[in-house]
């Protein structure tokens, strides 16, 4: 046991939980003032939710080691969970440190959804959706590329921090209950302004500083490999929002903080499954380019297709991180990472088809999953609510509040 | 008495107020508004798309004013809201009934 290794990893499961407020207020900046708080508030219950979930099943059924659909019931209320080093998944912490570690991605990964669905889902049907999506998606996937016996790690997946198991997954649920939600009301006649853009930049920097944790505590020590995930963490995050910033500055005359903080989010998004594997210009390359992909996807391709993903929760994970999967294929390399592998430009081209068929499957399954989840809410609870709710905001007719009044 | 209520440009506020102190007006409201007139709306970007926003905000002024003080508060509000261009906004006037000062129960002219 090391007691550095240990205090690295608890300080970056906080920070990981503090990505979920700071999402909260990423998203909750970009709805109407009328749905500010059903944001916030999705994103709250989710941290409340999804902490006990992890702890009574849900890292029993990611982490157990097996081979089959899930890990396995033996950890069940963390049972044989102790203080001790788990050495197949870090020897030199205790495994509940990593265990709650882990749970932070379990809590922000749903919350990643919610930017497809904001402004006109049902309160109670989000809550059982949640619920189910992280039992029946995310647990399973969570199992299969980072668990032991799970056949994506088996088969030599890389994704050091979560781009497939958080990113790509979220994303692809994102897309799938944005279309068949259907779209807001109105949105050709009304616009729907984002309320508040300092909101946006505040959960902005909040995730940026969580991401730390997220990627450089995916190291699971303090060590070398941390410093490395927290030097190219923060360089492709510079990187893409610069490059987001330009790319508006060309095509529409003016640079935005929306568009910048939106590329900074991207390029962080991107570089989470490589922040292990890759050195620092690899991270300037992925963090330049996410930005052009992601701003295709919510520009070109969403408008295109006429998919209401309100705050491109697909655009920009889903996009982002399919990008920084196949990145990690491109630009690994043993000279970071000794335990990783070697992407196709370091000679190895297989690990670009591994990557790829990750992706693949990823898409697949929790796109088939996700839709028949909402199906069976749809079926029994009804998901979207009804027109004059949605007209009238989430705040007053989900919660029966409101965030700004006009007496003080 | 009148009610002079202008709609101006948002940056026109401070000077118009610091004009109006001088000429000796005791009081005034100050809303901001959106709207649009003429020019129609203005043009944002969000995530990189570029929507057309019908309104643009304003600043729009409410004065109670004696009947003699009007075309000189007028000339004075519109010689600093002016720049020319379009968009500088409007000036509307109202005929006042009464006006009623709550803390003494003053009325007419004496209470504006």
């Amino acid at each position: 046991m090391n007691s550095g290794d240990t205090a690295w990893v608890l300080i970056s499961a906080a920070l990981v939980l503090l990505m979920t407020p700071g999402l909260a207020f990423f998203y909750g900046g970009m709805v109407r003032r009328k749905n500010v708080l059903s944001v916030l508030m999705q994103c709250f219950i989710i941290m409340c939710v999804l902490s006990l979930q992890w702890v009574l099943v849900g890292y029993s059924l990611s982490f157990h080691p097996g081979n089959g659909f899930w890990g396995g019931l033996q950890w069940l209320g963390l049972n044989g969970v102790g203080l001790e080093p788990y050495a197949d998944y870090a020897g030199t912490i205790p495994h509940q440190a990593f265990m709650v570690f882990q749970g932070m991605f379990a809590i922000i990964t749903p919350a990643l959804i919610i930017g497809a669905f904001a402004e006109r889902m049902k309160f109670f049907a989000f809550l059982v959706f949640t619920l189910l999506w992280a039992t029946f998606v995310y647990d399973p996937l969570c199992h299969w590329v980072w668990g032991m016996g799970g056949w994506l790690r088996n088969m030599g997946a890389l994704d050091f921090a979560g781009g497939t198991v958080v990113h790509i997954n979220a994303g692809i649920a994102a897309l799938v209950t944005a279309i068949v939600l259907g779209k807001r009301s109105n949105l050709e006649k009304n616009v729907p302004t984002p309320h508040n853009m300092p909101f946006v930049v505040l959960g902005t920097a909040l995730l940026w500083f969580g991401w730390f944790g997220f990627n450089a505590g995916s190291a699971l020590a303090a060590n070398g490999l941390a410093v490395n995930a927290f030097v190219v963490t923060n360089t492709a995050a510079a990187a893409a929002g610069l490059s987001w910033a330009l790319i508006e500055w060309i095509r529409n005359g003016k640079a935005t903080i929306f568009g910048t903080c939106s590329g900074a989010v991207a390029g962080l998004v991107a570089i989470t499954p490589a922040a292990g594997f890759v050195s620092v210009i690899p991270a300037i390359i992925i963090g330049l380019l996410v930005s052009v992909f992601c701003f295709i996807a919510v520009t070109v391709i969403k408008p295109l297709f006429g998919y209401d993903d309100s705050l491109d929760a697909f655009g920009v994970h889903c996009v982002g991180g399919i990008w920084g999967a196949l990145a990690t294929g491109l630009f690994a390399s043993k000279l970071v990472n000794s335990a990783g592998a070697n992407g196709a430009f370091f000679g190895n081209p297989k690990q670009f088809l591994v990557q790829l068929l990750t992706v693949g499957v990823t898409i697949v399954y929790t796109g088939v999953v996700t839709l028949v989840i909402y199906k069976l809410v749809d079926l029994f609870i009804g998901v979207r609510v009804d027109e004059k709710s949605e007209a009238m905001g989430l705040d007053l007719t989900q919660h029966r509040e409101r965030a700004y009044t006009v007496l003080e | 008495m009148k009610k002079i209520e202008a709609v101006i440009r948002v940056e026109k506020l401070e000077e118009v107020t610091d004009a109006l102190e001088k000429f000796g007006c005791p009081g005034m409201m100050v809303t901001h508004i959106e709207g649009h007139g003429r020019q129609k709306g203005i043009v944002e970007q969000f995530r990189g798309r570029e929507f057309k926003l019908n309104f643009i905000p304003k600043i729009k002024i409410e004065i109670i004013v004696k009947d003699a003080d009007v075309d000189k508060i007028i000339q004075l509000v519109s010689g600093i809201a002016k720049t020319g261009e379009i968009g500088d906004g409007k000036i509307f006037i109202y005929p006042v009934e009464n006006v009623i000062r709550i803390r003494t129960g003053e009325k007419g002219e004496g209470a504006v």
